[in-house]
């Protein structure tokens, strides 16, 4: 069986799962809930001078009839006093030895001010800490949050100051509202921190009311920016991830705590695959609550089994170095769709997918037997008219449609791919609807593997084209 | 029989087979279509109703919109959407059944977008166009004539529907299952027609009144449907015999409001089903179809079988009624047993004979063609019985006559009946432009 337990900077739990700094973890009541339903961690909402919440703070995107795929709040830190957020650490503590709570701070950028609240949040018996530098809304107006996290500076000097006091691992917490992820965490590095997370939320205007002109979360007729989230944002947060943990500027790479989007186990592989330690969870737990962890927990560890591997180090990071930049990719090789005749249902998609979307090259113009070549056939959609009549079938009295070829879908309606003007982009197995039908097969080229890179360096050695005669 | 609350109302009855979509049901459904492109389900529709362009509409939240593009190729949306065998027409064309899904449920999604369209005050949208001189009578008030009535009317035509019945509508008013279609919902469907400025004429119409119409419009749709339907060729008679359409169209106007306790039903079509379900659901204690043949030799649709078994219809096979007569009260229906030889002939068994004792004997053996109306027209061919048309134009051979809906197909759906008046609307329109062009040429 798979050994879940994890040491991040220090900072050990008995799985990779932590609930992120947010409403889950607002107070010791919930997160000794949490723990019961199996989450390694909690990074406790974020601990500072109390805060005045406005009424209405959450919006969400639905997409194809599902709540939810994207979610965005304009709540701030944590509106309850700082000793009774101290008072509940120290609770849980005792009743959890085991699992890892993280104190969230934040605090207004004076020395003494962050030494004071490192010294009482370890006082308390938080594990470890983690600078909430992301905070997209309200707390940077007041020059702390993301104010602080877009400035490479200022999370330094914060960071030193924090690591003058701190006893225990230091989390930097990362704000994608910036140009390049990077800088802010090469000035973690340099100021010692132990450890990042990544990433905050991002800024959003999820909704406008189409009656009302409201943009939503609606506070009495406006909104704010607000920090968004959710399954919507995990490719955003994964990229980020990778660019931070490839990173060698100013030191090796810090333990990553990975957050955006995770909701399920697979969610979370793909994020330890890039080289995180632990993962963040909030908008799924907000969603459907606790109980998701046990499938987050037991997929993880039927997953390792699967593979064989005993630990999380065996698999952190192995997909990083399939990263690259694009430069660096094969210019040689080369993929082509192809239909599988027997699975396709006739939608149509992957053809008009390609004519208006990609390539011209799956087309509609199958007949009995093989079509040789190239043929050229825009299909569109069929015109209806006094010629196509169409009549309520009786069987006795209307002999069925005929059906063509072997397949169950009719010949006709089953669409062909042109290989030798398919690019290989994938679109039509991205839009067809059923698994396996359409797979993206290697049509080996011949050509020893070739990247732009490589490409532009033989251009540039190689002698000057002749100029063009007229 | 009195239900629980005491009333006795037809909808109480009669509730909707199927019921209707809220909009949270809708949209989880109008989801899951597929968009295909060049759609079979468009295909598959008589009206070549654009569905993946309706129903995305429904998703997007433009129910508006969704009702107007099914209006754009059915007038009679509404009504197709509760009446049309849909899991012979649209779903079951449906890409779906292939990924071994159940299919998108067009029908009910047509509805929700049809009912919130009409609900919330929707008419049919008037097309630009100018005025016509010319002006056009439609014979008969059911679903081909209106759809042709529209057609005419939004192209600029003045447009006349004459039907010898106190209200239009045809069967989707006196002859749909009560549980599918209410006179109501084919009566509001019949005000939108009339709201595009077409005319409705109550009239008897013979010869003389052809003559006038010949006289006064300079073409004319036959959308009188069939006749009487037919009788029962057996020994003896009685007056507990009511033919099929006859009862449907009473208790769908009050007329009768309770079924006896014994009804068979002759015929195993699928008005044979809706009269068999319909005496169940007014009270029969016992509703038995009787048919010569066997299951697969019936004419009604799968589904509709089905559902007849559901409401607890009976069904007695190779059974072919002989003679009938009443005693003491009781309708006796002698019957005898039949068999279908490998030629299609029917052979009676020897010694077979039986009675089944019932209190009402329903006919549903088809509707005769109403050939003394049709006959009347000079020049109109007939052809076994259906007026002879060009399919693409709906006109008969005289020229002057269109035609369409159950008179020139034998009896369909009403989406059929649609499809044909519309195309004969084209083929009228068609005609009177070159007429005009060659007049002014």
């Amino acid at each position: 069986m798979a050994d879940l337990t994890t040491n991040f900077a220090g900072i050990r739990s008995p799985n990779p799962f932590w609930l992120a700094s947010a409403p889950p973890t607002n107070c010791g009541e919930q997160i000794m809930r949490a723990f019961d339903a199996g989450w390694g961690g909690a990074v406790w909402k974020t601990i500072g001078e109390p805060i005045v919440n406005v009424s209405s703070r959450y919006s969400s995107v639905d997409w194809a009839g599902q709540r939810m795929m994207g979610f965005n709040n304009i709540e701030l830190i944590s509106d309850r006093p700082i000793e009774v957020n101290l008072r509940e650490i120290e609770e849980v503590k005792k009743l959890y030895p085991r699992h890892a709570v993280i104190a969230s701070l934040m605090v207004e950028s004076k020395r003494e001010a962050w030494h004071e609240i490192v010294k009482r949040a370890e006082g308390a018996g938080a594990d470890g800490l983690e600078l909430n530098f992301g905070c997209p809304h309200g707390m940077s107006e007041r020059g702390m949050g993301s104010a602080v996290g877009q400035v490479p500076e200022y999370a330094q000097m914060i960071t030193e100051w924090v690591k003058e006091a701190a006893h225990t691992p230091v989390l930097v917490k990362l704000t994608p509202n910036i140009t390049d992820i990077r800088t802010v965490a090469r000035a973690a590095k340099r100021a010692g921190a132990d450890g990042l997370s990544a990433i905050n939320t991002i800024n959003s205007i999820t909704a406008i009311d189409l009656d009302s002109f409201e943009p939503r979360p609606n506070v009495d007729g406006k909104s704010s920016h607000g920090g968004y989230c959710g399954p919507a944002v995990k490719p955003i947060a994964l990229n980020m991830v990778q660019q931070v943990n490839c990173d060698t500027q100013d030191g090796p790479p810090l333990p990553m705590s990975g957050i955006g989007g995770v909701g399920t186990w697979q969610d979370a592989v793909e994020f330890m695959l890039l080289g995180c330690g632990t993962v963040q969870v909030c908008t799924a737990a907000m969603h459907f609550g606790y109980r998701i962890v046990e499938d987050m927990i037991d997929g993880l560890a039927n997953w390792m089994d699967e593979k064989g591997f005993a630990t999380l180090d065996e698999f952190r990071g192995l997909s990083l170095p399939r990263v690259t930049e694009w430069q660096h990719l094969n210019l040689n090789y080369k993929i082509v769709a192809q239909i599988n005749e027997a699975l396709c249902i006739g939608c149509e998609l992957c053809h008009i997918a390609c004519w208006d979307g990609a390539h011209q090259c799956i087309h509609l113009d199958r007949v009995e037997g093989p079509v040789d070549g190239h043929v050229e056939v825009h299909a569109k959609p069929r015109m209806y008219g006094a010629e196509t009549i169409a009549v309520t079938r009786i069987p006795k009295l209307d002999p069925a449609k005929p059906h063509t070829g072997p397949y169950k879908t009719s010949l006709e309606r089953i669409p062909r791919v042109d290989e030798t003007e398919c690019v290989g982009c994938n679109l039509c197995s991205l839009v067809c609807p059923v698994d396996q039908c359409i797979t993206m097969v290697e049509r080996p080229t011949g050509l020893p593997p070739q990247t732009w890179a490589e490409r532009s360096r033989a251009a540039e050695c190689a002698p000057p084209e002749p100029a063009l005669k007229r | 029989m009195l239900n629980a609350s005491g009333t006795n109302k037809l909808e109480e009855k009669f509730p909707d087979l199927h019921p209707a979509f809220d909009s949270r049901q809708a949209m989880v459904e109008a989801h899951r279509c597929l968009n295909c492109f060049d759609a079979p389900c468009m295909g598959a529709c008589p009206t070549h109703i654009d569905v993946p362009r309706f129903i995305k509409k429904i998703s997007s939240g433009n129910v508006t919109g969704s009702a107007r593009a099914i209006l754009e190729a059915n007038v009679l949306g509404a009504s197709c959407s509760r009446v049309c065998p849909v899991e012979v027409l649209c779903e079951g064309a449906c890409v779906m059944h292939g990924r071994g899904e159940k299919a998108i449920e067009i029908g009910r999604l047509q509805r929700f977008a049809m009912e919130s369209y009409y609900d919330g005050g929707g008419t049919i949208p008037l097309r630009n166009r100018a005025e016509q001189r010319q002006r056009i009578a439609c014979i008969g008030a059911g679903p081909a004539s209106l759809a042709c009535a529209a057609e005419l009317r939004q192209q600029g035509f003045g447009v006349t529907i004459f039907d010898r019945r106190a209200l239009p509508g045809g069967l989707n008013t006196y002859g749909v299952a009560e549980y599918k279609l209410r006179p109501s919902d084919s009566l509001r469907e019949v005000e939108m027609v009339r709201g595009l400025g077409v005319s409705f004429v109550e009239q008897e119409i013979d010869a003389a009144a052809l003559d006038a119409m010949e006289r006064d419009f300079d073409a004319v749709f036959l959308g009188v449907g069939l006749g009487e339907m037919n009788r029962l060729k057996v020994e003896g008679a009685t007056k507990r015999v009511v033919d099929a359409l006859k009862f449907i169209a009473s208790y769908k106007t009050g007329s009768i409001t309770r079924a006896p306790a014994r009804v068979v039903v002759v015929g195993a079509g699928n008005t044979a089903i809706d009269a068999a379900c319909a005496a169940k659901r007014l009270g029969a204690e016992t509703s038995t179809i009787v048919y010569r043949r066997r299951q697969e030799h019936m004419s009604a649709f799968a589904f509709e079988y089905e559902h007849a078994l559901h409401e607890g219809v009976g069904f007695l096979w190779e059974t072919a009624p002989a003679a009938v007569r009443e005693i003491d009260g009781v309708v006796e229906l002698g019957c005898v047993k039949v068999t279908t030889g490998p030629d299609g002939g029917l052979r009676e068994l020897p010694d077979s004979r039986f009675t089944i004792e019932c209190d009402l004997v329903i006919p549903a053996i088809g509707q005769s063609p109403l050939l003394e109306l049709v006959e009347q027209v000079r020049g109109v061919t007939i052809d076994r019985g259906h007026v002879l048309i060009d399919r693409a134009t709906g006109q008969t051979s005289n020229p002057r006559y269109f035609a369409g809906g159950d008179c020139v197909n034998g009896g369909r759906e009403v989406v059929d009946a649609v499809a044909d008046g519309k195309r004969a609307a084209m083929g009228i329109a068609a005609m009177l432009g070159e007429r005009t062009e060659a007049r002014i040429g």
